[in-house]
């Protein structure tokens, strides 16, 4: 089906593709996978046409094609997801769906808007999304913006699926239903190429896996004859050990504590207690108001009731500013809208929560901006290109990384992270997890909002389970299990049932 | 030149400046009088108003605002000042009301944009007619003469020093201040954070309101500074000062490459567009192109530029 050989690509002198070959073919779910970093959605850029290769060609179907924009590669059959969303919030679902091909009475421009909305209403529902069509684009959540997403790549009728990190932000149950889709799609022949590094997935899912090392193919197996090990091995060059690294942290004082914490249409009756060095999780489907628990209190969302106790002193925060003062630090959820200025510069990012640090009278001294910079690179090993790369021009993986890098300069007392390790490849999660025991053995105290269960039980020493906005659940660790937790995320036990 | 801060690439940095030197080229062709050190000097003391409120622009755009007030602003604080000096008040004491009344005009603008969240685009709009129209009411539709003969007052629009006139003085010594702000500063980093990324900014603990408010009551007091030099230039404050001055403004941050949706430019850029705009002007009128035309050349320069711009971006 495509066929790709010796592709090669730098980015000004930074060679990011060294002659990687790359085969899929009729009817296959081909895995992609690698560090963060290794070029994987350098290579399906390169394959769609939004970026032009140095060397190398790439065969459609035995034929060479050279594709210069994404909407050739379209035409000829290609459609992909991309890593970053590309919804347009102030658009209707619907509107956001068939953009750019909008179906019309003949050549007038005029819409048929029920006929869009009908159509669109069905491509989601069979992907398991009830949603009116009507709604904004920005009313959806993450999640199921990226459900929008890939109905967009479906309603095109493509040969050929490439999906960059689908499922980085959806909830289990709308993996299952996308999976559905793919393997319902597969059986017709669609072809999917699917970059993951979520393990558990891709051998569930994919046929083959094609793996690349800091830009160089090292290999191509088929799923059945391969193992997590090997392919863990291939990705970083070495083996990783354990997971879940430990921690040997001691639960100290209580630093936080919440009473009846209260947003309107949000959440209600939230309470909780957070010790120093206690890593608490919140888990729950997208959705259950996890996320805005986390910006209420990190003084970003205001409150409608509730009192909140910082070491045992009752305060109130009202901006992320004195949140930040007081030392919490909040790794947002969406990079790219709320975690970086993407045209900044990877030190500009993380000198932004740091600005009192690095500076003195106002003036930014370049030493110390440079020194906090040295010291996270290496402390969360970034890969970047040199200080000045633009944190748009980076991978997913290290973006995140950044994201966490500008808040670990203020040294919190409370860290509140929202799926931080989201689109992180192995060896980089293990790192993320050492960070966060280390902080934790520190004394520090640490929320962490995860959808993905295996980290929740590797990770808490207690998980807080929410569903539509109310605590359903307060699990320590020695009761937790995937279960246990899916069971209270989706309500109590009719889910449960309805799921088997 | 390395002002990572506005990632641009060096092309399109230098660009004005290869469009200033390329309009200075042909002037000179068509006219060699155009480099005489006097028609510089002149050339320079006529951009100087125009760069100091384009100064300020360039702080408010980068955080992905505008202001079309400035030019009633400008107006205004030039009418209370001279309305003060023409009443007997200590000129210093005059002058530095004025400069408070210009900051304080740009901060009205900054809270109704920041606390109100108001669009800059229509808050400002809707002060512009304000603040003329209280220039209007204060001066009775009337210039204001008679402002007296403070040494100081005379030379800030007339004087020279070391040969060069102080209204460029006051330019040169402007702009350092305000880029190495933008430079080296952490408000003229937060400055660009806000104008990149307004969300993320907030939610890295930045105060996002108190920066906007910062930004137009800076550019509310450069327009101050500007009207001093005008007011005491013509002797006197016209209530109809400053009409169109925005335009110049915007445009001369345009020309500097600064981006109108924020976040990406500087102030270099800015010096060089205002002296393009400058130099237009000048050039013109040497090589005898008729004031109605002028404005047609102006405004296909200042197109083609954004063009060429548009071309090297994407
Ligand atoms: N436009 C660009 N300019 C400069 N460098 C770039 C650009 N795009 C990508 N890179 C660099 O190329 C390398 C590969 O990036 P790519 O996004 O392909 O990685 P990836 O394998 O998809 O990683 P992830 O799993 O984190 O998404 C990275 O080091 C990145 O910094
Ligand atoms: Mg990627």
């Amino acid at each position: 089906m495509i066929k790709m050989t010796d592709i090669s690509k730098s980015f000004s002198g930074n060679q990011v593709l060294k002659n990687v070959h790359f085969t899929l073919e009729k009817g296959e779910i081909h895995a992609l996978m690698g560090e963060n970093g290794a070029g994987k959605s350098t290579l399906m850029k390169v394959m769609s046409g939004i970026y032009t290769r140095d060397s190398g060609t790439v065969e459609v179907k035995g034929e060479k094609v050279n594709f210069t924009s994404p909407k050739q590669a379209e035409k000829a059959g290609i459609a992909v997801i991309h890593q970053e969303l590309n919804i347009l919030p102030h658009l209707s679902i619907s509107d956001n769906l068939f953009l750019g091909r909008e179906e019309t009475y003949g050549r007038t421009g005029i819409l048929k808007n029920k006929q869009m909305e009908k159509k669109t209403r069905q491509i989601l529902l069979d992907l398991g999304l009830d949603i009116n069509p009507t709604d904004p684009a920005s009313s959806l959540s993450v999640g199921k913006q990226q459900i929008v997403e890939i109905a967009k790549a479906l309603s095109v009728d493509a040969e050929v699926i490439i999906m960059d990190e689908p499922t980085a932000a959806l909830t289990d149950r709308e993996i299952d239903s996308l999976f559905k889709t793919i393997r319902e799609l597969q059986k017709r022949g669609v072809s999917f190429i699917y970059i993951s590094h979520r393990m558990e997935e891709i051998f569930s899912l994919c046929d083959r896996i094609t793996i690349l090392r800091d830009g160089e193919f090292v290999g191509e197996r088929r799923i059945s004859e391969t193992s997590f090990d090997e392919v863990v091995q291939l990705m970083v060059g070495r083996e990783l050990g354990e997971r879940y690294p430990e921690r040997k942290s001691t639960i100290g004082d209580i630093k936080l504590s919440v009473k009846d914490l209260k947003r309107t249409g949000c959440f209600e009756n939230v309470s909780f207690e957070l010790r120093k060095g206690e890593v608490l999780s919140i888990a729950g489907l997208m959705g259950a108001g996890r996320t805005e628990v986390a910006q209420s209190l990190f003084g970003y969302k205001k409150l409608d009731g509730g009192i909140i106790e910082f070491d045992g002193k009752k305060v109130k925060i009202d901006t992320p500013k004195k949140a930040k003062e007081m030392g919490i630090g909040y790794v947002t959820e969406d990079r790219k809208s709320e975690g970086l200025v993407v045209d900044f510069s990877v030190e500009e990012n993380v000198s932004m929560t740091n600005y009192e640090a690095i500076s003195k009278n106002g003036l930014i001294s370049k030493d110390k901006e440079r020194k906090l910079y040295d010291s996270m690179v290496q402390r969360l090993g970034i890969r970047t290109s040199g200080p000045d790369q633009a944190a748009k021009s980076l991978s997913g993986g290290n973006q995140q990384k950044v994201v966490i890098a500008k808040w670990l300069g203020i040294e919190p007392e409370l860290l509140i992270l929202d799926e931080p390790t989201r689109g992180v490849d192995v060896g980089a999660k293990k790192e993320i997890y050492s960070i966060i025991n280390e902080l934790a053995e520190r004394g520090v105290a640490i929320l962490m909002i995860s959808s993905e269960l295996p980290e929740v039980l590797g990770m808490a020493d207690r998980v807080l389970v929410m569903h539509e906005g109310k605590i359903t659940a307060d699990i320590p660790k020695h009761e937790m299990t995937q279960e246990r937790i899916m069971h209270f995320a989706t309500g109590g036990g009719k889910l449960a049932v309805e799921d088997q | 030149m390395q002002l990572k801060t506005s990632n641009q690439s060096v092309l399109q940095k230098i660009a004005p400046f290869i469009g200033l030197f390329l309009i200075m080229t042909i002037i000179t062709i068509l006219n060699p009088d155009f480099l005489s050190v006097s028609n510089l000097m002149n050339v320079l003391r006529q951009v100087s108003i125009n760069a100091l409120i384009a100064f300020g622009m360039t702080f408010v755009i980068l955080t992905g605002g505008i202001d079309l007030s400035v030019g009633s602003t400008l107006a205004l604080t030039g009418a209370v000042t001279a309305g003060l000096m023409a009443s007997g008040v200590d000129p210093i004491f005059a002058m530095l009301l004025g400069l408070l009344l210009g900051a304080i005009l740009g901060a009205i603008n900054g809270i109704i944009i920041a606390k109100g969240k108001v669009a800059p685009f229509i808050a400002t709009l809707a002060t512009m007619t304000i603040y003329r129209g209280l220039t209007l009411v204060y001066t009775d539709g009337r210039p204001i003469s008679g402002l007296g003969d403070s040494l100081t007052f005379q030379m800030l629009g007339k004087g020279y020093f070391l040969g060069v006139p102080i209204p460029v003085v006051t330019m040169i010594i402007s702009f350092a201040i305000l880029y190495f702000i933008l430079k080296k500063t952490t408000f003229g980093r937060r400055v660009y954070a806000v104008g990149g990324n307004e969300e993320a900014s907030i939610l890295s603990g930045i105060n996002a309101d108190r920066i906007k408010i910062y930004v137009y009551s800076l550019l509310g007091l450069l327009a101050a500074v500007a009207s001093l030099i005008l007011t005491s230039r013509l002797n006197s404050a016209q209530p109809t000062a400053g009409e169109m001055f925005e335009l110049d403004a915007i445009a001369a941050v345009v020309l500097g490459g600064t981006s109108l949706t924020g976040g990406r430019g500087w102030i270099v850029g800015t010096l060089i567009g205002a002296l393009i705009i400058g130099v237009l002007n000048n050039g013109l009128n040497l090589i005898g192109v008729t004031s109605f035309f002028q404005q047609v050349v102006k405004g296909a320069v200042i197109l083609l530029a954004v063009l060429l711009d548009r071309k090297k971006t994407t």
